[in-house]
C-alpha cells in the first residue's frame, strides 16, 4: 500500500474524536479501584474496631495522609506519562516530599524513645502490611492499566511503575483504616515497601503490556 | 510556535472535530515532514524509511485522542515519531545506529520530503490477516468509502459494531506491523 493510499484510508470517515474521554476513564478507574479496595478491606480484613477512638490520634491522620499524598503524586506522574510529548516535570520532588516528611517523623520518634526502637520499627503486623497493601491495590492496578492501555505511554515501564504506585498508595490509604499500627517508623518503612511492591510489578508488566 | 506548526495544528484540530478534508491535509503534510525527519535519521536503513513513515502515521491516527490542544504539536508528534524510531532501531541494530541526537523536538517540522519510496511492508496484505469483523468494516468504510449505515448493511453487522471494528482493526494493524518486524 502506498503512503498516500494509507492517508486516504485513515482520513476517510475518521469522524470526530470525543474530548475528555480518557479523563473520564481515569476517574472511573480510580473510583472503582477505591470502592473495590474498600470492599476487600471490609470483607476480608475489617475496619479496626477502635476506629472511633483512633480518629482522635494525630498519627491516625498521618497514616492516611502519607499514602494519600503519594497517591496524588503518582496520579500526576501517571497522567503525564500516559500521553506522548508531555514533560514529566517535577513529579519526582512531589513524590519525594511525603517520604521525606514521614522519615523526619520517624527519626524524631526513634530519637525520642531509644529503648522502644525495635517496637517502633517492627510493630506487630509488618508482614500483614506487606501482603495486604498489594492485595488492596489490585482493583486500582487493573483499572489504571486498562486506561493506560487505551493511551500511548512512550516510556511504558515508567508509566507502569506510576500506575502501580498509584494503586499501591490508594491500597495503603484504605489499609490504614484496618491497620492498628501508629508508629511513624513503621509507616515510613512497611507502608512504603507495601506500596513499592505494586510499583515494581507495574514496571515489569508495563514494559510488556503498555507498548503500542 | 512556527508558522508551519500553527497551520498543521489548525488542520489537526479541525480533523479532531470531524473535518475530514482538514484531517486528510494534516496527514498528507505530516507524512512529508515525517519522511524528511526519518530519512535523515535512518541514513543507514534507507529501505525502512517509508515503512516507518506509514507506521508512524498509523500510530498518530490511532492515538489522536491523546493530543491535547493546549500542548505544542511538535512535542506530541516528535514523541510518537521518536518512540516508533527507537522501537525500530532497537529491533534492527541497536541504538548505535542513531547517528543524530533525537532530543530536538523542533527538528520534526524542519524538513520535508515528498519523494515517497515504496514501502516494503504491504499494509494491504497485513490487512487481509485481520479477522472479518475488523477487516470488512475497514474495507467497506475506509477503502470503498461506504457510510457506516451502508457498511453495516453490507456486513450484516450493527452500526456500532462497524465503528468498533474499524477502531480495533487499525489498532490491530499497528500490532501486526510490530510483530512483522520481530520476525
Amino acid at each position: 500500500m502506498k503512503t498516500d493510499d494509507l492517508i486516504t484510508m485513515l482520513a476517510s470517515d475518521a469522524g470526530a474524536v470525543a474530548p475528555r474521554v480518557w479523563q473520564q476513564r481515569y476517574a472511573l478507574a480510580l473510583g472503582a479501584g477505591l470502592i473495590g479496595a474498600a470492599l476487600l478491606m471490609v470483607l476480608l480484613l475489617g475496619v479496626r474496631p477502635d476506629i472511633a477512638d483512633a480518629v482522635w490520634l494525630p498519627m491516625f491522620w498521618v497514616k492516611l495522609a502519607f499514602p494519600a499524598a503519594l497517591a496524588a503524586g503518582a496520579l500526576l506522574a501517571a497522567l503525564r506519562l500516559s500521553r506522548p510529548g508531555v514533560a514529566i516535570g517535577h513529579v519526582g520532588a512531589v513524590l519525594a516530599a511525603p517520604v521525606l516528611a514521614i522519615w523526619v517523623l520517624a527519626a524524631l520518634a526513634l530519637l525520642g524513645a531509644p529503648e522502644d526502637r525495635a517496637m517502633l520499627v517492627w510493630g506487630e503486623t509488618w508482614a500483614a502490611c506487606l501482603v495486604n497493601i498489594p492485595m488492596l491495590s489490585v482493583p486500582t492496578f487493573v483499572g489504571v492499566f486498562w486506561v493506560m492501555k487505551t493511551l500511548a505511554p512512550v516510556r511504558p515501564a515508567l508509566a507502569g511503575a506510576a500506575a502501580g504506585l498509584l494503586a499501591g498508595a490508594l491500597g495503603a490509604a484504605v489499609y490504614a483504616l484496618h491497620c492498628p499500627e501508629l508508629a511513624a517508623p513503621f509507616i515510613g518503612l512497611w507502608y512504603l515497601l507495601g506500596m513499592l511492591i505494586p510499583a515494581a510489578l507495574g514496571a515489569l508488566v508495563g514494559a510488556r503490556l503498555l507498548r503500542w | 510556535m512556527t508558522e508551519r506548526e500553527t497551520q498543521l495544528r489548525a488542520l489537526l484540530i479541525g480533523g479532531l472535530g470531524g473535518d475530514e478534508a482538514a484531517y486528510h491535509a494534516f496527514l498528507k503534510d505530516l507524512s512529508r515532514h515525517l519522511r524528511g525527519f526519518l530519512r535523515a535519521r535512518l541514513a543507514r536503513l534507507p529501505d525502512d524509511v517509508e515503512d516507518l513513515v506509514q507506521e508512524t502515521l498509523l500510530a498518530v491516527h490511532n492515538q489522536r485522542h491523546t493530543y491535547d490542544p493546549g500542548q505544542p504539536l511538535t512535542a506530541w508528534i516528535h514523541a510518537i515519531a521518536r518512540y516508533k524510531l527507537v522501537d525500530l532501531l532497537r529491533r534492527r541494530a541497536g541504538r548505535e545506529m542513531l547517528n543524530d541526537p533525537l532530543d530536538d523536538e523542533l527538528a520534526v517540522f524542519a524538513v520535508s520530503d515528498t519523494d515517497a519510496a515504496d514501502a516494503r511492508l504491504d499494509l494491504g496484505k497485513l490487512l487481509e490477516q485481520l479477522p472479518d469483523r475488523q477487516r470488512l468494516p475497514i474495507v467497506h468504510m475506509k477503502l470503498e468509502g461506504l457510510s457506516v449505515a451502508e457498511a453495516a448493511r453490507a456486513t450484516g453487522m450493527s452500526e456500532a459494531a462497524v465503528k468498533v471494528g474499524v477502531h480495533r482493526g487499525l489498532k490491530a494493524l499497528a500490532i501486526l506491523i510490530r510483530n512483522k518486524r520481530e520476525e
